[in-house]
């Protein structure tokens, strides 16, 4: 059965931009690109217990990594723009997953939200390399060693671009559900749990933590590169804290109990975004409202809810 | 001293900040003389404190028992939301009160001149840290505050009415935080951002001198100011960038901060 939803959905999201009007295939990108982060985000939140605040920072390393190799390094090709984000997000991850993993709750958030703060001052102070607060153009970027530069935007967006994005979000996707279904994902999900239990298993705690936070960095760098190329342009807001804070927020909205509840969160996120934006300025206003009412009556998110009337007739049979 | 990292705290400022320029564009207006703006100024950023105490009614009271990730969201929540309640009240121009800045003259000190508000602003939160410490150490509610700290379920046993306390120590430190804004008005503008911004900077310095410790939050304050004075006359690209690094360096070997408890 949950077999059947994932693939009705991947049909649904391939079938999209011949079916509904370009604005909304547009959205698509924005909430495949969150989507492939936050899978990654939630294997630090869901199966490890640990809660980033500081993951924007990948997400903007993975996007200027985008703009500049296509600016000034003139690489085009987006295979190998993912594949060096991904490598960078691995490198920067390491040192920061050493520190931070040493830490829990609090102090990991914290820590996380501190390194996140000295990339985003790294990158608006230093313009000569980022372009400081104006950020840099991503110019299109070449998919498979084809150049598609004559095509107009929105055909390359929604036509090529889509579907890649699509492959790489299912790709991810996979590997994520390969690792957490792994001896490895049930080694985090004991740690999770009880960390001194996991301890006298003989499991590596600081070690697994530090696994998983590289692993999540890897996928917010991706993430990251393939929100540039929709919007042509990245920008230091992409690394600000506040972001941090609405992937966070995403995940928690979806759910971060479930294998697929931050996917949801990020679709319902950006289109409830652009809804309420479209009615009202005030998206923050109703989404703080949200937020506060998620964290109260609903921490385990939509899936949570879903789940949870699923799981009452069950009960009682 | 709740054990609840604040990301909101910006946003107190903010509105503190927003307040004191709405009353003092209210009492010039009025034709009040220019010499006491100071008054409707402190008064306003009491008065928008007591929104701490519906914050904390409303909200916060429902994640106590919560993991330290639900607290840390629902701050993040309150920011979100007090950062567009600010936008629909003021607007997202920047407001400033021009001019009254210079109201009390200036002074020269050591061969620098310096306007007389940065003085008293300046002697106003030494007096307010003051306040605090004394209200912390010599009075039989600090007692009771320093004593929910340490352990929230003894002191509950002993028969302390924890969502009292909890409702005016929130409130307090709302007030400190609106009243704070209103304080750098008359130096600076309004901005819907500030919020945002300083909790940054609000987070370093408690960091720096320690979470739960007045005394650490207090030098934390004096050394985040300093060191970025020094950084901008220095090098200013690393201005920020400096303080972020000292964070993460007090965080990875004193986590507790400088003047933090020592692990329990």
């Amino acid at each position: 059965m949950g077999a059947a939803v994932v693939i009705l959905a991947v049909a649904a999201i391939a079938a999209a931009p011949l079916v509904v009007s370009t604005y909304h295939a547009l959205l698509m990108l924005p909430f495949m690109a969150y989507a492939v982060v936050l899978l990654g985000l939630n294997l630090l939140f869901g199966y490890t217990g640990l809660v980033s605040f500081g993951h924007a920072l990948f997400i903007g390393l993975g996007a200027y990594t985008g703009a500049f190799l296509t600016t000034h390094a003139k690489i085009r090709s987006l295979e190998l723009i993912l594949i060096t984000a991904a490598a960078l997000g691995a490198l920067v991850a390491a040192p920061i997953a050493a520190l931070c993993v040493r830490y829990v709750k609090i102090y990991f958030g914290m820590l996380t939200l501190a390194f996140g703060m000295v990339f985003y001052t790294f990158v608006l102070k230093f313009y000569r390399l980022t372009g400081g607060d104006e950020g840099m153009p991503f110019l299109r970027p070449s998919l498979l060693g084809l150049s598609l530069d004559a095509m107009p935007k929105i055909d390359y967006l929604v036509g090529p671009y889509y579907y890649y994005s699509l492959a790489v979000l299912a790709l991810a996707a996979l590997a994520m559900w390969r690792i957490v279904h792994s001896p490895f994902g049930l080694c985090l999900k004991t740690i999770r749990d009880n960390p001194t239990k996991a301890e006298t298993l003989g499991i590596g705690v600081t070690r697994y933590r530090f696994y998983a936070f590289v692993i999540s960095a890897v996928y917010a760098a991706v993430g990251g590169a393939l929100l540039g190329p929709p919007t042509g342009n990245v920008d230091p807001t992409l690394a600000y804290w506040t972001h941090s804070g609405n992937i966070v927020f995403m995940t928690l909205l979806g759910g971060f109990t479930s294998f697929f509840g931050p996917v949801v969160g990020a679709f319902v996120f950006i289109y409830l975004q652009n809804w309420v934006m479209s009615v009202v300025p005030y998206w923050r206003l109703i989404f703080g409202a949200m937020l506060a009412l998620i964290v109260i009556v609903a921490p385990e998110g939509l899936l949570g809810l879903v789940s949870r009337r699923r799981a009452v007739p069950a009960a009682r049979a | 001293m709740q054990r609840i990292f604040n990301l909101a705290c910006g946003s107190f400022y903010a509105l503190g900040a927003y307040a004191g320029v709405s009353a003092v564009g209210w009492y010039v207006g009025a034709g009040g003389p220019p010499a006491l703006f100071i008054v409707p100024l402190v008064l306003a950023g009491l008065a928008v404190g007591a929104v701490g105490f519906v914050v904390e009614r409303g909200l916060l009271r429902f994640v106590y028992d919560r993991d330290e990730t639900f607290q840390l969201l629902m701050t993040f929540a309150i920011v979100l939301v007090m950062e567009d309640a600010i936008r629909m009240t003021w607007g997202t121009a920047p407001r400033s009160t021009a001019g009254l800045y210079l109201a009390y003259g200036q002074i020269r000190v050591l061969g620098a001149t310096a306007p007389v508000y940065n003085l008293i602003v300046i002697l106003a939160s030494l007096a307010i840290a003051l306040a605090i410490g004394w209200l912390l150490t010599r009075t039989a509610f600090g007692r009771i505050i320093r004593a929910t700290a340490d352990n929230r379920d003894m002191a509950e046993a002993l028969g302390i009415d924890m969502r009292r306390v909890y409702a005016k120590v929130f409130t307090l430190g709302t007030m400190l935080g609106t009243l704070g804004g209103a304080l750098v008005i008359p130096a600076t503008a309004a901005m819907s951002e500030m919020g945002i911004e300083l909790i940054v900077e609000a987070f370093a310095v408690v960091v720096i001198g320690g979470l739960g410790s007045m005394r650490g939050a207090f030098v934390g304050a004096l050394a985040v100011g300093i060191l970025r004075a020094i950084a901008i006359s220095v090098y200013p690209e690393l201005e920020m960038l400096l303080i972020y690094l000292i964070v993460i360096a007090v965080l990875v070997v004193r986590p507790r901060g400088l003047f933090g408890a020592a692990e329990a």
